[in-house]
């Protein structure tokens, strides 16, 4: 059994990131969109950490980062969702290209 | 010298009065706003009189000659070390003698407004702007350098202006206020020009320094203030001229007369107190102010005043001689007296006997604030009870206004000059000065009092007698005790205010001078002014036609002292077809085209570039995410394998 290397991770999270920025542009659901955002967040967070890991395994700056970055997270899904739930209850849908109306 | 610090109140508590009632006056005091001014100010009048017994019998004389002292110098801006603005107090026997007389004046004033101004929406207001006006008169009068004058100065210019202009929602009291304010101001250009030269060649703002460096002439700072020269006149004279505009402008002084008349738009206790007893004397009190350096080092600007006075003297006269509304009358005949009180200063010596002039000029600034402050509250009363200004809707009042009637007599006589009133002491000392030394000016002041004479009698005659009383409406007095008391007390001062020695007290350099008083002398001028008013019974005691014939006869010289010598006139050919036309339009144009021009264009390539880029706000979310990748990868690009860190 192979120990998975710094590039393994890289690969996996760069595939995270992708599928997340896939589903960002496709979806028209937004709460789907929601998530993909999270999957993005996530991928991020595993790049700290691998390099953390793996090139400076005697530092925390990595993990804090990740911290900061799953605390954020959190706050940006409440007001995301409270933004949602009030768009579902002004235009009852929570399709994107329902809300069209705030441009110029 | 005692603690004499406590002056400093005297000009403080009208401006406490004013804080008060300016800011809470609407909405606390709405009554008694002219009590509690009143009271503020009658601290004031006490606290003046206790300062000018103090000076002018315990600690004032030295040696028989009054000081100057200054009791407080507080160092108000300090520009760095050496170079400062200070504010003072000056005690010296004018500044005295301007406490007494603003002080009182104001206070009678504060006490006749009570009741003329009752139930007027904007009561609080108009006793915040007495106690505003009060204060920068008093601080006027003790300012102890020439800075610290300039800035009461212009503080009564805009108090003045805030009077004038109490009425705001007359057209005419608006347009009154406004000319008042730019006329003045105009002239105060050029006494803040003579501040900065003469303060430029003696290196002081100090009225004490400043006099003495400009008067000895063995100081370096006179010699170079001499020498230097533009068109051929000095710059000493050229500093004491401009300051005399400035003090011309204020003491409406011909060619800068005339905002006054029209100033008679505010409240007739306003025009008592700012445009007849004090504010436009101002003037006068500067000239007086910076006597010495005039007589001693610049006669030429000295020989400017006299000319001017005495032609401002005859010239309103004249005019007042004409009009027909009475409160424009008594202005004329303010402006008239104030330049008997000019050119006496400009017909004076410095020192001894031949000092007398400026004695005279002081002392006629005193009777005068008493008689001329009596005949507008006067005024003021018989306009509080006709409801009218003209001459034409009066007539036989004397049985309605009986306390109105006697002290308007008195300050008629004393106006004209008839012992033993007070202006007839002061008048004959005046006349005397001129005839010592200026005889042209000496027989334009003796044509002067005559008129003198006869248009206040004319005034009286008609308001008084002529055509029987026509008083239709309901009947409501004379206005109570609050309006007779002022005018009692007034006639009093003008009916005795001659007999004080005031040659003891006031002088030009501080020595007792002894007015001798000459019988023989007396005599052309009391006969002249007995002939005036026994010209303006004839006409005008009895309803006819003989004025009106006299009208006719002299059509021409009549229409214009009636038009007023189209001075307004010509002001408005200069202001509106000329500088308008010339300065006016040019610059307008340069404004609408070239400086609009900028600013329109850049507000219209703004415009243009955001018409243009906002279709890239669409309001899809999805669209702006593109953007944003694109623009991440962009920079990614860029930073690396472009820019290469």
């Amino acid at each position: 059994m192979m120990e998975p290397g710094l590039y393994h991770i890289l690969f996996i999270s760069a595939t995270l990131f992708f599928i997340g920025v896939f589903g960002f542009f496709t979806r028209r659901n937004l709460i789907t969109m929601l998530m993909s955002v999270e999957l993005i967040l996530n991928s991020v967070n595993l790049n700290f950490i691998a390099f953390n890991k793996y090139v400076w395994p005697n530092r925390l700056d990595g993990v804090f980062f990740t911290i900061f970055v799953i605390a954020i997270a959190a706050a940006e899904a409440a007001t995301a969702i409270a933004i949602i739930i009030n768009l579902y209850r002004s235009h009852h849908s929570i399709d994107v290209e329902n809300a069209e109306e705030m441009k110029y | 010298m005692p603690n004499t610090t406590y002056i400093a109140l005297i000009p403080l508590l009208p401006l406490a009065g004013f804080l008060l009632l300016g800011i809470f006056g609407r909405t606390y005091f709405k009554n008694t706003s002219g009590m509690i001014g009143t009271s503020l100010l009658l601290a004031s009048t006490l606290l003046s009189l206790y300062t000018a017994y103090g000076y002018f019998f315990d600690y004032g004389k030295v040696n028989g000659v009054y000081q100057k002292l200054v009791p407080l110098q507080i160092t108000w801006l300090e520009f760095s070390k050496g170079v400062s603005i200070d504010m003072g107090i000056i005690l010296d026997p004018i500044s005295v003698m301007m406490l007494v007389v603003v002080t009182f004046i104001s206070l009678m004033v504060h006490i006749y407004s009570l009741a003329y101004l009752k139930g007027e929406e904007r009561f609080p207001t108009y006793y915040a702007f007495l106690g505003l006006f009060t204060f920068s008169m008093l601080g006027l009068v003790i300012s102890s350098n020439i800075f610290q004058i300039y800035i009461f100065w212009e503080l009564v210019g805009v108090s003045s202006f805030l009077l004038i202009g109490y009425y705001y929602d007359r057209p005419s009291a608006v347009a009154a206020c406004k000319k008042a304010f730019i006329v003045t101001r105009f002239a105060d250009a050029g006494f803040l020009i003579g501040i900065l030269i003469l303060s430029y060649y003696s290196g002081t703002l100090d009225f004490n320094t400043l006099i003495q460096k400009l008067t000895n002439p063995e100081s370096l700072e006179l010699k170079a203030a001499v020498t230097a020269s533009f068109l051929g006149i000095s710059a000493l004279t050229w500093g004491l001229v401009l300051v005399f505009i400035g003090g011309a402008g204020k003491s409406a002084m011909f060619p800068l007369h005339i905002w006054l008349p029209d100033a008679m738009e505010g409240p007739t206790p306003v025009s008592a107190l700012i445009h007849a007893a004090t504010m436009v004397v101002a003037g006068v009190f500067l000239v007086a102010r910076l006597f010495p350096i005039f007589a001693l080092s610049a006669p030429a600007a000295l020989e400017l005043v006299g000319y001017v006075g005495a032609i401002s003297a005859l010239i309103a006269a004249v005019i007042a001689c004409t009009q027909t509304d009475i409160k424009r009358v008594l202005a004329y005949s303010t402006m008239s007296q104030i330049g008997y009180m000019m050119f006496a200063l400009g017909v004076s010596k410095y020192g001894g006997e031949d000092g007398l002039g400026y004695t005279a000029s002081m002392f006629h600034l005193f009777t005068h604030a008493m008689f001329k402050a009596l005949l507008f509250l006067g005024a003021g009363a018989v306009i509080h009870y006709i409801h009218s200004n003209e001459m034409k809707d009066m007539g036989g009042l004397r049985k309605y206004l009986p306390i109105t009637h006697i002290t308007f007599l008195i300050a008629c006589l004393a106006i004209a000059g008839v012992p033993p009133f007070a202006g007839f002491f002061s008048k004959e000392e005046i006349l005397l000065a001129a005839y010592h030394h200026n005889t042209g000016i000496y027989y334009l002041a003796l044509i002067t009092s005559g008129l003198t004479a006869f248009y206040m009698f004319r005034l009286y005659f008609s308001i008084f007698w002529n055509k029987p009383a026509q008083v239709h409406g309901e009947h409501h007095g004379e206005g109570g005790f609050a309006m007779m008391m002022p005018l009692v007390l007034l006639a009093l001062g003008a009916a005795a205010a001659g007999f004080i020695p005031f040659g003891h007290f006031v002088s030009s350099d501080g020595n007792r001078l002894n007015s001798a008083f000459h019988l023989n002398f007396s005599i052309a001028p009391v006969a002249l002014g007995l002939a005036g008013i026994f010209f303006a019974m004839w006409l005008y005691k009895k309803q006819n036609d003989r004025p009106d014939k006299i009208a006719a006869s002299l059509n021409g010289l009549y229409k214009a002292a009636y038009r007023k010598f189209y001075i307004d006139e010509l002001y408005l050919f200069v202001t509106k077809k000329i500088l308008f036309n010339l300065v006016g339009r040019p610059a307008a144009w340069f404004d609408k085209n070239v400086v609009d021009g900028l600013v329109n264009a850049t507000g219209n390539t703004t415009e243009y570039i955001s018409e243009t880029i906002k279709g890239l706000q669409s309001g899809k979310v999805q669209q702006y995410a593109m953007y944003f990748l694109v623009g991440v990868i962009g920079l990614a690009v860029l930073f690396i394998y472009i820019w290469k860190f």
